[in-house]
Formats: structure tokens, sequence, C-alpha cells
């Protein structure tokens, strides 16, 4: 190689290095400043659900119950509007609509998460307090709609969460179905395809990267802090209840971390906070993985 | 070609380094980096902690910056909790709580720390009932039972005998706690402790707790903002919060078996008592306090300082203005419905000031 | 002849699938219209003057503004322009010129990944990196914080940009004896320009509405402040504190301040969109 070239792309290299160098540091620094609870509590620390940083007992359990729960929720509720937007905009949709419709979800991912936040607390709380009341007592009495009306809950932080994640599902699933060959929507109709059915098959043959897709999107949920935060009740308790109020990993992050007055307790935060982006890290390689290996298949295919 | 994407690349960056850099003629000196003598250049110190005094707080540190403009006091009202932790790890100048450090706490400090008082307030037992005329009286063990979750709605007969004329609606008791640490948690913690022997073993007394039931809101702020949208709710929060707020509040019963509500002068009776016998760290607990007219719920808040601060500038700024807050600022205390200090109590601070080594 | 029909139960289902597709977009329009709604009619009624000249006042009085608020998040989102520009662009530049090399796809792994970290986690990271070891909260903690999450964002745009540009340019300027680094900076990178630009704009927009990595960083500042060692306010941890209050002032300006930040989002994406529609009719000719 030449070797201004050389230089160039040792130049050039060393930027590009910084990157990963920063990623490993995050990772580094979490795991040593997480050290002092790992080595305390061990496995028990994510078996246990007493979260008293008094007693300097720190069972994390609830954290990771509200996370999970909340995300899986509004995973439930995003998907089908995620994808019914997708395939509206790809498929169906007049051409003259489609660039307004995809500003229109690309401003829904760009609003800022305190604002989601903000309007949480004083529009939707209200307005799921109001749904809790109204509800009649034979299905209060079951114990996922048990407990007093509150407002704030594990069910306004999956609303909320489930209206974050729509946009970031929508548009890989957009991209994803791009990528399906013509052909086999051309195959369908020439079979006498209803759209319904012509679409599904494209669906079907997309389906690695629509996985991918909503993966993603469980991926952003699981990361959400503030506007979760704002309306979730922070009590760390593990319940089935929607109308319980709940804690999630990054919301306790959020709330605890700049009183954490002793180097163990502010080691169990940081551990959250590893564990948060382990599964983060895993639940996006999965998604990528995913969508990557339907491109493959895609590319494979239309090269026989 | 290259010369001239260069140029506009560098020129890009300079105009974003301009920006970030700001008009820094004057750049203030920080509070840890050894500042001048603090005279005409600005001194900027930081503090967190109780949200219990943000009000009057925010309110001297406004005031004291008119009189001496070149000092700002920067204060973040993070909860007690916070306060401890913060300048523990001397990430602030100083700290605030209305939850004295234990020993523990002290000890865990990489030098002495000594406790200000600096006003007496009260917590109040606020409470959402729309529709509710007149107020409700409360007493420590019904409290208590309320937070234990014992008490599971308003019209339960314990409340209905202190409130015999009360039209009690019959709906779920929301409880309103904090999420953070909280020094306000500690003074009504302390308080139902004394008058809960199953409070106190169940759940105990600190900044933060383990709360039997309820839901969390985040500082005065946050619990009282909770309260206010929250029909059928308790909460405790610092009485000016609840004064502001407009919301609404009830009496308590005190040791001497009135129902008192909190105000100014109840407070001061609640301090009249221990203030002739002040330890000489000034960390004291007047909850529960004995004699006529005393608020059960009172304390006093402090203000966190090292003893031997690496800034002097900045210790010696925080000796002026505290002598300053024990004096002049009292005066405005009482509209924001604080107690001002005793005045013995305010000879032994001024004394104790002495002890900051300030060269 | 007779000529199949198809029979009307599919024919009512694909209708069905139709208009369920149209309803989920109704469905996600719904919050975005309620959030908008409520964003412009309750903030437009706190944005007076003041509100963009005076500082916070003391807790409980009425009145004020955001003004140091608004200046700490144009600081904070130049410091992380600062940081992130760089080691984005050239990151990108790198992952397009050695696309299959083992070390790229390393680069493109760790840009994906830091993509998706959790906001509050590279919070704690900055807390411990620039906090801990400078003793305080601080600008550059914040600008620090912000400038790591824009790096992934910039460093995707520019390689995909970079990939967009015509091979022949790049022949065309290795023919004529430039060396890769020439090649690279006179004619590819100029070629991309809008749209690297537009990336960097998206992406600073994209950190001015973020507030959990300012929390424990930039932390907050009551006073004016431009110094990048004390901590500094943003317009999104105000928002947050003001939210989370019961005054009913401070509700006001939390309306107003999302406005803002609302609005300099919708400035920036539209920006975005004509200037990629720009780039996209210059190429198509």
């Amino acid at each position: 190689m030449r070797s201004p070239d050389l230089g160039f792309r040792i130049g050039i290299g060393v930027f590009a290095a910084a990157l990963v160098i920063i990623v490993i540091g995050i990772g580094i620094t979490l795991a040593n400043d997480s050290w002092l609870s790992l080595q305390k509590f061990g496995l028990n620390f994510w078996r246990t659900s007493n979260w008293d940083p008094v007693a300097g007992e720190f069972g994390a359990l609830p954290f990771i119950w509200g996370t999970l729960y909340s995300s899986v929720l509004a995973l439930l509720m995003a998907t089908p509007v995620a994808l019914g937007i997708a395939v509206f905009i790809s498929e169906l949709c007049p051409p003259f609509l489609r660039a307004p419709l995809i500003f229109l979800t690309e401003l829904l991912a760009a609003i800022p998460s305190i604002v989601y936040g903000l309007w949480g607390i004083f529009v939707l709380v209200p307005v799921v307090r109001s749904v809790e009341t109204t509800l009649p007592e034979s299905v209060r009495t079951l114990p996922v709609f048990s407990g007093p009306p509150y407002g704030v809950g594990m069910l306004a932080a999956a609303l909320i969460l489930a209206v974050m994640v729509v946009p970031f599902t929508s548009a890989v699933a957009r991209e994803v179905l791009k990528t399906v060959p013509m052909t086999q929507r051309e195959a369908a109709y020439a079979l006498g395809a209803t759209r319904f059915e012509a679409i599904r098959a494209a669906i079907f043959y997309a389906r690695t990267g629509i996985i991918g897709a909503v993966m993603l999107g469980f991926g952003r949920a699981l990361g959400e802090t503030m506007a979760v935060t704002m309306v979730i009740g922070n009590n760390p308790q593990v319940a089935l209840s929607l109308f319980a109020p709940q804690y999630t990993m990054a919301a306790v992050i959020a709330n605890e971390f700049t009183e954490a007055a002793n180097a163990l307790y502010q080691s169990a935060l940081i551990e959250i906070g590893l564990v948060l982006f382990i599964i983060t890290l895993l639940v996006n390689m999965l998604s990528r993985g995913l969508i990557w290996s339907m491109a493959r298949q895609v590319q494979v295919k239309a090269a026989a | 070609m290259a010369q001239f994407q260069i140029r506009y690349i560098a020129l890009t960056l300079a105009a974003t380094l301009l920006t970030a850099c700001g008009g820094g003629t004057a750049q203030p000196v920080t509070a840890d980096n050894g500042g001048a003598s603090g005279g005409s250049q600005a001194l900027q110190i930081n503090g967190a902690g109780a949200t219990f005094p943000n009000p009057i707080y925010s309110k001297w540190f406004a005031e004291y910056n008119k009189l001496h403009p070149n000092i700002r006091i920067n204060y973040q009202s993070i909860g007690s909790g916070g306060g401890i932790q913060q300048v523990t790890n001397q990430t602030v100048f100083f700290g605030a709580t209305d939850g004295p450090m234990n020993d523990e706490q002290l000890k865990a400090a990489p030098g002495p720390i000594l406790h200000f008082p600096t006003v007496l307030g009260a917590v109040v037992p606020v409470y959402n009932i729309p529709g509710l005329a007149g107020e409700l009286k409360f007493t420590g063990p019904v409290l208590a039972d309320i937070y234990l979750g014992k008490i599971k709605k308003w019209n339960d007969p314990a409340m209905a005998k202190l409130n015999p004329g009360a039209k009690l609606p019959a709906t779920d008791i929301t409880v309103v706690h904090r999420s953070d640490g909280s020094g306000t948690t500690y003074i009504f913690v302390d308080y139902l402790s004394k008058v809960s022997p199953e409070f106190k073993s169940q759940v105990g007394v600190n900044t933060s707790v383990k709360w039997p039931a309820g839901v969390g809101g985040k500082g005065n702020e946050g619990v009282s903002g909770l309260v206010t949208q929250t029909p059928g709710s308790i909460g405790y929060v610092e009485l000016i919060y609840a004064l502001q707020n407009k919301i609404s509040f009830g009496s308590v019963q005190n040791a001497a078996g009135e129902f008192v509500k909190a105000s100014v002068d109840s407070v001061t009776k609640a301090a009249a008592a221990e203030a002739t016998t002040m330890p000489a760290d000034f960390r004291v607990s007047i909850t529960n306090a004995p004699g006529p007219g005393a608020y059960p719920i009172s304390s006093f808040t402090w203000l966190l300082l090292y003893d031997d601060p690496k800034d002097k500038a900045a210790g010696k700024a925080m000796v002026d203005f505290v002598t300053w807050a024990l004096t002049d600022g009292q005066k405005y205390c009482a509209d924001l419905g604080y107690a001002p200090l005793p005045s013995n109590v305010v000879m032994l601070e001024q004394a104790a000031l002495g002890r900051i080594k300030v060269s | 002849m007779n000529v199949r029909r198809t029979p009307p139960a599919r024919k009512i289902l694909s209708a069905l699938f139709v208009g369920a597709c149209g309803l989920g977009v109704v469905v996600a329009l719904i919050p975005l219209a309620f959030v908008l709604f409520f964003v412009i009619s309750q903030g437009v009624q706190s944005l007076n003057l003041d509100f963009f000249l005076h500082n916070p006042r003391p807790v409980g009085e009425v009145g004020g503004g955001m003004a140091n608020a608004i200046v700490g998040t144009l600081i904070l989102t130049g410091l992380a322009a600062t940081l992130a520009v760089p080691i984005g662009i050239l990151s990108g530049v790198y992952l397009s010129e050695y696309r299959g090399s083992r070390f790229a796809s390393t680069v493109r792994f760790a840009a994906d990944t830091l993509n998706g970290v959790p906001s509050i986690v590279i919070g704690v990271f900055a807390y411990a990196v620039v906090v801990l070891p400078l003793g305080h909260f601080s600008t550059l903690a914040g600008g620090f914080a912000l400038g790591i999450m824009m790096i992934p964002i910039i460093a995707r745009t520019t390689e995909e940009l970079l990939l967009l540009v015509p091979n022949a340019l790049r022949e065309g300027a290795l023919a004529l004896g430039a060396t890769r680094g020439r090649a690279v900076f006179s004619v590819i990178v100029p070629a991309a320009l809008p749209g690297i630009i537009t990336g960097v704009v998206l992406a600073l927009a994209r950190i001015a509405g973020e507030t959990a990595p300012l929390l424990f960083t930039s932390f907050n500042n009551a006073f004016f402040s431009t110094s990048l060692t004390q901590p500094i306010s943003s317009i999104t941890v105000q928002v947050f504190t003001y939210a989370i209050s019961p005054y009913e002032d401070w509700h006001r300006q939390a309306w107003a301040g999302a406005l803002v930040l609302v609005t300099i989002v919708l400035i920036c994406s539209m920006a975005a969109r004509t200037a990629a529609a720009r780039v996209g009719r210059i190429r198509g000719q």
C-alpha cells in the first residue's frame, strides 16, 4: 500500500477505534463499579424482591419484572399498530399520502421522551384513572385489574411505551417489506389472491425481518427512562395488576442515583445499569441478526 | 479544492466550539479550584439536598445574590438523601438535610461535617377528598396505620371516630410517599415511630424506608403533585407546599392530647421545649414535643458544611451567608410558613461557625 | 366461459384487513395529534418574552423564565457536536472506505451497540468518567454524555451517504492520481456533504431532547451560566423538574419548554427532509 494511503487509513482508523473504545469502556466501567454488589449478592440480587437501601438489602427482582412487564405489554399493543402502518404505507396507501404519512410517523419518533412524560402526567394519567374508576366491579376483582385506581401505574407506562415504540418498529418493518421482491406479490396476484392474501404472502416471506423489527421496538422500550418514570408510580413491587404502581430498571437509576449514600447502594444501582446494558445489547444483536439474515436470504434467492 | 473543504470543516468546528465556550470574558471561578479572594470575580458555590426548605433557601439565595452580586449559590433540591450523598462525595460544596446524618454516615465522609440548623418547619398530612367540608383530625397511631396499609378506606371506623361530623367517602385511601431519600420522610417516620411501636419495628426511621404501601413521588414537589391530582389520596409534605398549592391538610394530636394544626406559632412552641437542651452538634429531633400548643411533626432543617473545606474562598462565603441567614434571613421565614430559630440556638450556631477553617 | 370469481368471504376478509391497517394508522396518529395539540395549546399561552429572557424565580413565585435553560441546551449540544462530529464523520468514512475489513465490522457492531445503549446508562458512564474525576457536576460531563450518543448516529448516516456516492467519482479521482485520502476528502465527502450535514442536524435534534443522561452530569443551575466546569441548566431537565412539581406556574412553563423542544425537533426534521429531497433530485438527474 502506498504510504499516504496507509497514513490515511491509520489516521481515520484512530477515530473509528475511539468508537470501539467507548463501547468497551462503558462495559468495563459498569462491570468494575458494580463489582461490590456483584460480589456481595451474586445471583440472589435478581431473585429477591426486597429493595431496602436502609437495611443494605438489595433485591432487584421488582425492577426486572417491571421492565419486562411494561415492555412486553407495550409490544403487544404496539406491534399490530406498527405493522398496520408499515403495510399501509408500503402497500396500500395512495402515492400522494405516502410522504406525509412517513413524515408523521417520523415525527412520532422524534418527539422527546420528556414531552411524552409531560403529556403523560397531565393528560394520559387522568384518562387512565377515570377508565380505572369506571371499570365494573366484576372486572375489578380480577387480579390483573385489582387495586386502587391511582392512574399512575403499569397500564399508563405500557401505553406511553407503546406510543413511543410504534414508529421504530414500523419504520424498520417498512424497510423490510420494501426488500421483498415484487415477484412474490405478482405471483400471488397471478394465482388470484386478494389484496390481503398477497400482502400476507409478502409478510410471511419477510417474517424474519419483521420479527427483527419487533425486537428492535422491544429494545427501545426496555431502555426508556423519563416518560416511564413520570407515570409508573415508582413503587418497587412485583405485582400482576395493571393498576399497581411499579418500577423499572431505568427509572430506579434515574430516581435514586444521586442519593445512593454509600458504596454498596451505588454499586447495586450500577449493577442494574450493567444488566440493562447487557439485555439491550442482546436484544439489539438478535434484532439486527434477524434483519440481516433476512436481507441475505433475499439476496441469495434473487441471485438464484 | 481540498483546502476549501478543510477550511469549511474547520469553520464549522470553530463555530460549534464558539457556542460551547460562550462569552467567557469573566470566567466564573469554580468552588473547587481554589478561587481568588472572591472580590470582583464571580464565585459560584454549588449545593444540593432537602426539598423541605427549598422554598426558603431559593428565596434566600436569590436575595443574598442581590446583596452580593458576585456570590452565586446554586442550590438544587434533590432530597436529603441526595444532599448527604453529594456532600460526602464532595461533588457539591454543601449539603442540606432534614434528617441529620447518623454516626455511620458521618464516619464515611472524608472529613468532619458540621450541621447548622437554618429554620424550623412542619410536616403536614395533606389529603385530597373532593367535596369534603371542614378539616380532618388525625392522631399519630391512625396515621401510622394508614401508612402501614392497615386502614384502607377513608370511612374506616378509626377515622370516623376522630371526625364525627365529616362525610368520609367509602373510597380507598391512596397512600403517597417519597420515592427518593428524604428528610421530610425522616421527620415523618421519626414521629410515627415514636407513637406507634408497630410502625417502628416494621418500617423504622431513615431518609429512605421500605413503605408497605402506596405510590412514590419525587421530592416534596412530586408528592404535592401526586396528591393534587389523585382524588382520595393522602401524603406528607412540608407546610409551605400545602399552603402554596392550596392543598387541604389536617390537624394532628400532640403529646398533650390537643389537636394542633401546623403554623409558625405551633412549630415555635415545639422547638421551645428542646431548645434549651440543644446538643453541641445540633442534631436533635423535636417530633412529638411535649407542651401545650406544640405541633407534633416539627423539625429543624440543617445545612451540612465541612469544618475544613478545600476551597477557602467558598468556605468564607458560606460562613458569611449562614451568618446572614441566621440573622437577617430569618425575616423571610414567616411569609413562607417556616418558624424562625430560637435566639439561643442562633447564638450557639454563630459560635459554632467559628469552627470552620476559612484561612 | 365461466370465470371463477373470488368468493365473497375472502373479499370481505381482504377489505377488513385493509381497513384494519388504515385503522392502525389512525390509532397511531391519535396520540401524536393529542400530544401536539396539548403542547401547542398549553405552551403557546406561556410563551412570552419573559420566558426567553429571564431566569427562574425563587420557588413558589410566579413568573420568570427559562433563559438559562435555553442557553444551557445550546451549549450542551454545541459541546456534544464538537465531540461527536469528528469521531462520527471520520468513523463513517472508515466504514465506507474499508467496508469489508474485519475492523470495519467491529466498528459497525460497536456503533450499532452504542446506538442501542439506554440513555440512562450513558449518564452513569459519564458520571463515572467525567464527574467523579473532576469532582463535581459540569457542563463538560453533560456534553460528553450527549456527544457519545450522537457518535453512532452520525457514523452510520455518514457511512450510508458515502456509499451512495457513485463509484465513478472515486475512480475518476484515483485515476487522476489522487491518494486515497485526497480522493475521499476532496471529492467523495463533498459530494455527500449535504446529506452528512443533514445527519448531524438530525442527531443534534435528537439529543437536544434528551433528559436522562443530564440528570447527574450537567445536573442543573438556578443561575445563568456559560462555564464549562459548572453545572448548567437545560430545557429538558428544567421541564422534568417543573412537571413533577405542584406549582401551577411551573406547569405552564413546562409546557412552554416542551413547545420549544418540539419546535426545534420539527424545524430540524423539516430541514432534513428538504435537504434529503434536494440530494435525491440532484442524484436523480
